[in-house]
């Protein structure tokens, strides 16, 4: 199966392996297969496959990963810098872009 | 029993005043626990083949509604499985065409017409909304377990350890892709990683591209705004060349829509606008030369054609399953300078080329 990668991808993703109990809760939401779980502990298995979606810190049950999460969408960063959406992806509401 | 199809409106949970339109996916009802909850065909009919068409091209996508709460599929009695899904109809239909000989219930949240993966970004399909739709309909008194599935690309938006405290339901992440639910039932929750994955494969963007197409028709015109200018003088073959630098233009719009999805994988780097500059360029350079271009005109047409698709390109980060959003911002910030560049100096190219023999 094809993996994509993107400029920046997984840069801002941080696991902390004290705090990890190994559950698998983010090999499990993850939708680029980032990481897997050895030896009771998560690991990331390729940081350039993530697209920071936020999935994983937000499902942790621990807190132990972080991602600074947001839309990779050009329209919405576009829209946001010129003050038309506040934050994040308005495209569905403007119908200017096919994102979202 | 039966009902017609009047009374089958008032009886659905938390009405709202949405365009829905068409009801034709509720055949009939369903009685458990002393409730009527309207139950879905798993069969589209040509009306909702037609919608998905008509959203494609970007036609009444906002209002491309389905009521939200709490339908039946099959049979469903109170230990059958939950499945959340969003309000968008395109991602409703996609769930319930899966769904046959499967009995089921199906909690469709208020994520304001928009699709699963996108609606958790933004929140809508989030904890919140999840929490309070349960308590709405109180499932707690439809199912006689505590689980709930939810489609795998809803996680950015919910947290399940806090829906779990706050409703008391588990949330069980589902597969990616609704095509892959009954192996996933079937096989008692469990999903291998090729169900965990998204894939974006050719079919995935194809389809992606006529509305690409529709949004782009702005820099149509900018294009043959362009190509007005450069094919003057009005004399010595303006209608020939108007119609070469058109058409190489315009194929410039509509390679950057429809081919640029297409060619995504195959295209040079990793930055989108680089992808959409290489295709532009070496379209612009085979279009400058079977339009036999001046120089100036060709350069004109090379810097033009390369904005446009770089353009187009940058934008298709929206739609693409694995842009982050640090690289985007990058993209722009570098990008659409360049590309404002490269047009305006396509434009005086253009003009120097139409006043002189280069």
């Amino acid at each position: 199966m094809r993996e994509w990668r993107y400029l920046l991808n997984g840069s801002s993703l941080a696991l902390d392996a004290e705090t990890c109990i190994g559950c698998g809760s983010c090999v499990e939401v993850c939708p680029h297969d980032v990481f897997l779980v050895e030896a009771g502990k998560a690991r990331i298995r390729d940081r350039a496959l993530c697209m920071e979606c936020g999935a994983c810190s937000r499902n942790c049950p621990v807190g132990a990963l972080g991602v600074s999460s947001g839309v990779g969408c050009a329209a919405a960063i576009i829209a946001g810098k010129r003050g038309l959406a506040s934050s994040g992806c308005g495209c569905s509401t403007d119908s200017s872009s096919s994102c979202c | 029993m039966t009902f017609t199809r009047v009374s089958a409106k008032s009886l659905l949970v938390d009405p709202s005043p949405l365009t829905v339109p068409n009801e034709r996916y509720v055949t009939g009802f369903v009685e458990s626990s002393g409730r009527l909850t309207p139950r879905i065909g798993t069969r589209l009919g040509i009306a909702d083949i037609a919608g998905a068409w008509r959203v494609r091209l970007g036609i009444g996508r906002g209002r491309y509604r389905v009521r939200p709460g709490l339908y039946a599929v099959g049979a469903p009695t109170p230990a059958s499985a939950v499945l959340v899904t969003a309000n968008y109809k395109l991602s409703f239909d996609e769930l319930r065409k899966r769904l046959s000989g499967i009995d089921a219930w199906i909690v469709v949240l208020d994520t304001k017409g928009v699709n699963v993966w996108c609606a958790a970004g933004k929140g809508s399909f989030g904890t919140k909304e999840l929490v309070e739709r349960l308590a709405k309909l109180s499932l707690k008194e439809v199912v006689a377990h505590r689980i709930i599935v939810l489609p795998q690309l809803a996680a950015p938006g919910v947290s399940a350890v806090e829906v779990a405290t706050a409703s008391g339901f588990r949330v069980v992440y589902g597969p990616v892709r609704a095509a892959d639910l009954p192996a996933f039932l079937e096989s008692g929750m469990k999903k291998d990683a090729a169900m965990r994955t998204v894939r974006f494969g050719l079919a995935d963007r194809a389809v992606l591209g006529p509305l690409e197409l529709v949004h782009a028709w702005p820099l149509a015109g900018a294009a043959l705004a362009l190509a007005l200018l450069s094919a003057l003088p009005f004399s010595g073959g303006f209608g020939s060349r108007l119609s070469a630098i058109s058409s190489v233009l315009i194929g410039s719009v509509v390679l950057g829509s429809l081919g640029f999805p297409i060619l995504l994988p195959a295209l040079p780097f990793r930055s989108f606008a680089l992808k959409g500059a290489a295709l532009g360029t070496v379209w612009g350079l085979a279009g400058s030369i079977l339009a036999a271009a001046r120089p100036l005109g060709g350069v004109s047409l090379v810097l033009a054609s390369s904005a446009i698709v770089s353009y187009l390109g940058l934008n298709f980060t929206g739609s693409s399953t694995y842009t982050c959003q640090t690289g985007t911002a990058r993209e722009v910030k570098l990008g659409i300078p360049a590309m404002i560049t490269a047009a305006a100096l396509s434009v005086l190219a253009g003009g120097i080329s139409a006043f002189s023999r280069y």
